[in-house]
């Protein structure tokens, strides 16, 4: 039964794509944001099915045997446990939603098939991914996510710009990719298998703990991790990223896929418990990533590039969690990132639509009394942002990241993460006061359009904000058995000082802002307008410059060396036979005319040649 | 049978021979072209039969079979590309059917 209802679950989607696919333009657009959603819908209803069904541990399903040689027997199989589970739910949960908003969002746009078909393939890929029971599947889905958000990122194509930001966020992925697949070969060559349970099994008997081998898999394995979930240094491509459509950024760039990292590494955490160096590199890059995401989320204009950084932020919490060993901890908030950043995201392409593709804060404002429902949108996720006690599901999920933070006795993470709900609480004020408050900064955002359609506007917006309530934390089943003990189960001491602690400092950050955003307006400007203020405002604004960084030691020597190599004298030796047959060819094509009479003549001149030839020729004539 | 040299028979031959092949070569009528084929065939079995003659050998007449032969083949399919060539164009001239451009 539950077999069943998860081959199906990811069977929709990937049918749905064919449809699309080969519809070849056919389809209009009802019928193939029918197909889109319809199928995820399916898939999402299948899910529930198979969780439903499910009945503990992990239960394996076979789809087919890949290859028979010998005793080598790979299979094409499906491992189900409950975070395979829970990721699916979130995939085809959120992503439902998701495609439901985009129905609205998308209306009118050019090419709805084309984006339907690779919104589905993303959610088949998605699901391969956490699916799969070995490496290899898992790696294929990992593949056909980034390529799903390649096509996505570039989906309005004509403006070039965007096509770089595509580019971009493919090849900087493809790096990471290029680490995990080292890794992958590791495995196999040290452990001769790829099949999860099997590697998570053979690792701890045959490598010692801390031993190099173990270190260098764990972190050839956190260098794709780190290029897919945009962590720093391989972050650079996120914030571009948002040049797709916003339910893209919602589903692809916030909900799921930039959290396919935080799940290879809490699905491969024997591998990591092995490599105690490494787990504590992953909780340094995520606590860097999660402080340099959030000063760079406070300098932003434009309120996609904002929930970017943020995303980017809170996945820093999450690489934080897995880094002190909280597992558990990291899935949890991914689930409740999941709701709130999809319903800030499309709280916000309900504005971008109703202002006409306006999307600076500086144009924007005002907003709050003609746009009540993404108002709420983005109020309730903004709350669940900056983890508003009790109420909110962040809370619980921020706050568990926190303690576990503490109980492993990482004072320097922990500061770190206070610091940052600090940050979050400012980006988020700021953020709500520009794009809803003060004086509208364009006629667009004076006349905005607030969208009307129950079903596909509002549906998906309040069931979002109701799981980014405390209620989306009660649904979350737990999964602490499924991973090694955490630290915070061994101890309870100075938990409610910490939870006190973690209050304290979401408080804080919403207090500070509003004290700074609206009493003391006119003295921030000034300071972010000249001296020192200004160059921080600039460096906060290129997210501390590491574009330039890249461009200057990465992409121009590259440049460089490509631009030399155009003028390469072997490849010209090796053109030379390329170029004799284009002239052959040019004269052939010449004597290739068409003109029966002028075959003849040329006929008639060859035999005429050959007989004088053979007239002359000595010993010939007679 | 030996009242014409056999140089007459050859010389009659090749003035055939050149005067289909200029045909062919200068002709734009499809129609002309077909005919001027018909000719440089007959011509070339007129040599065979000359020469079959000059030398009281049967070969030759055998080959002149054959010729004719080959030239009603020729002729007929020949036709019907050319009946072909008028549906398609409504024209005899070849040069209208050159659409190649290479």
């Amino acid at each position: 039964m539950m077999a069943m209802a998860v081959i199906l679950s990811f069977l929709f989607p990937l049918v749905g794509t064919l449809i699309l696919a080969f519809s070849a333009g056919r389809l209009g657009p009802r019928a193939s944001a029918t197909v889109g959603v319809g199928s995820v819908g399916l898939a999402a209803l299948a899910t529930l099915w198979a969780v439903l069904t499910h009945t503990g541990g992990s239960q394996g399903v076979t789809l087919w045997n890949w290859i028979s040689v010998g005793d080598f027997q790979p299979t094409i199989g499906l491992a189900v446990d409950g975070l395979t589970l829970v990721m699916m739910s979130v995939i085809t949960g959120v992503g439902f939603l998701i495609h439901l908003f985009a129905a609205w969002y998308m209306t009118g746009e050019a090419g709805i098939t084309r984006f339907y078909a690779w919104m589905n393939l993303f959610v088949f890929s998605m699901l391969l991914l956490v699916l799969g029971d070995n490496l290899l599947l898992l790696f294929l889905g990992w593949e056909g996510v980034g390529l799903c958000s390649y096509g996505l990122i570039g989906y309005y194509y004509q403006n070039s710009a965007n096509g770089q930001a595509a580019f971009k966020a493919f090849v900087v992925t493809r790096i990471g990719d290029v680490f995990l697949a080292l890794g992958l070969f590791l495995i196999f060559m040290e452990l001769g298998t790829l099949d999860i349970a099997t590697i998570l099994a053979r690792a701890p008997e045959l490598w010692e703990p801390g031993s190099t081998t173990a270190n260098l898999a764990a972190l050839l394995v956190l260098g794709g991790a780190l290029g897919k979930s945009a962590q720093v240094p391989l972050h650079t491509w996120l914030p571009d990223a948002m040049a797709g459509p916003t339910p893209v950024s919602a589903l692809i760039h916030a909900a799921t896929m930039v959290t396919a990292g935080v799940y290879l590494i809490a699905r491969l955490n024997g591998l990591f418990l092995l490599a105690p160096d490494v787990m504590l590199l992953v909780g340094v890059i995520g606590a860097a990533s999660l402080l340099l995401a959030a000063f760079a989320a406070l300098a932003q204009t434009d309120i996609k590039r904002v929930l970017a950084y943020s995303t980017m932020s809170q996945i820093g919490y999450m690489f934080l969690a897995l880094g002190v060993g909280a597992f558990d901890a990291a899935i949890f908030h991914l689930v409740t990132h999941a709701f709130f950043k999809a319903l800030l995201f499309l709280s916000a392409g309900a504005v971008i639509i109703s202002c006409h593709h306006e999307q600076d804060m500086g144009k924007l404002g005002g907003l709050w009394r003609k746009l009540p429902v993404a108002y709420g949108g983005f109020i309730v996720g903004g709350a669940a942002l900056v983890a508003l006690p009790l109420v909110t599901a962040g809370f619980f999920s921020k706050d568990e990241i926190l303690w576990q933070a503490m109980a492993a006795d990482q004072t320097g993470l922990l500061i770190v993460g206070l610091l940052g709900a600090v940050l979050t609480g400012l980006y988020t004020v700021r953020l709500i006061l520009g794009t809803f408050h003060g004086e509208p900064g364009s006629d667009h955002a004076r006349h905005p359009e607030p969208g009307t359609n129950v079903f596909t506007h509002h549906l998906p917006l309040v069931v979002l904000a109701v799981l980014s309530t405390f209620i989306g934390a009660w649904i979350y089943p737990g999964l602490g058995e499924l991973f090694p003990q955490a630290p915070g189960e061994t101890t309870d001491s100075g938990h409610t000082l910490l939870q006190v602690l973690a209050m304290g400092a979401a408080i804080a950050g919403l207090a500070l802002a509003g004290w700074l955003f609206l009493m003391r307006r006119q003295w921030l400007d000034d300071i972010a307008r000249k001296g020192a203020g200004a160059r921080l405002w600039t460096l906060w604004h290129h997210a501390w410059g590491f574009d330039a960084l890249f461009d200057r030691v990465l992409v121009r020597p590259w440049q460089w060396s490509v631009r030399m190599l155009r003028f390469d004298f072997i490849n010209m030796i090796m053109n030379l036979p390329a170029v004799v047959a284009r002239v052959f060819n040019a004269g052939l094509v010449r004597a290739q005319n068409g003109r029966t009479r002028s075959y003849a003549l040329v006929m008639v001149f060859g035999a005429t040649l050959i007989l004088v030839a053979l007239a002359l020729a000595p010993g010939g004539g007679a | 049978m030996n009242g014409i040299p056999m140089e007459h028979g050859l010389i009659l031959a090749s003035i055939l021979f050149s005067l289909g092949l200029a045909g062919l070569m200068l002709r734009r009528s499809m129609l002309f072209v077909l005919m001027s084929l018909e000719v440089m065939l007959n011509s070339a079995a007129l040599a065979f039969v000359v020469g079959a003659t000059a030398w009281n050998q049967p070969d030759g007449q055998a080959m002149f079979l054959l010729v004719i032969t080959l030239a009603a083949a020729e002729a007929s399919v020949g036709l019907a590309l050319m009946i072909q060539l008028y549906q398609r164009f409504r024209s005899l001239d070849l040069d209208v059917a050159s659409r190649m451009r290479g």
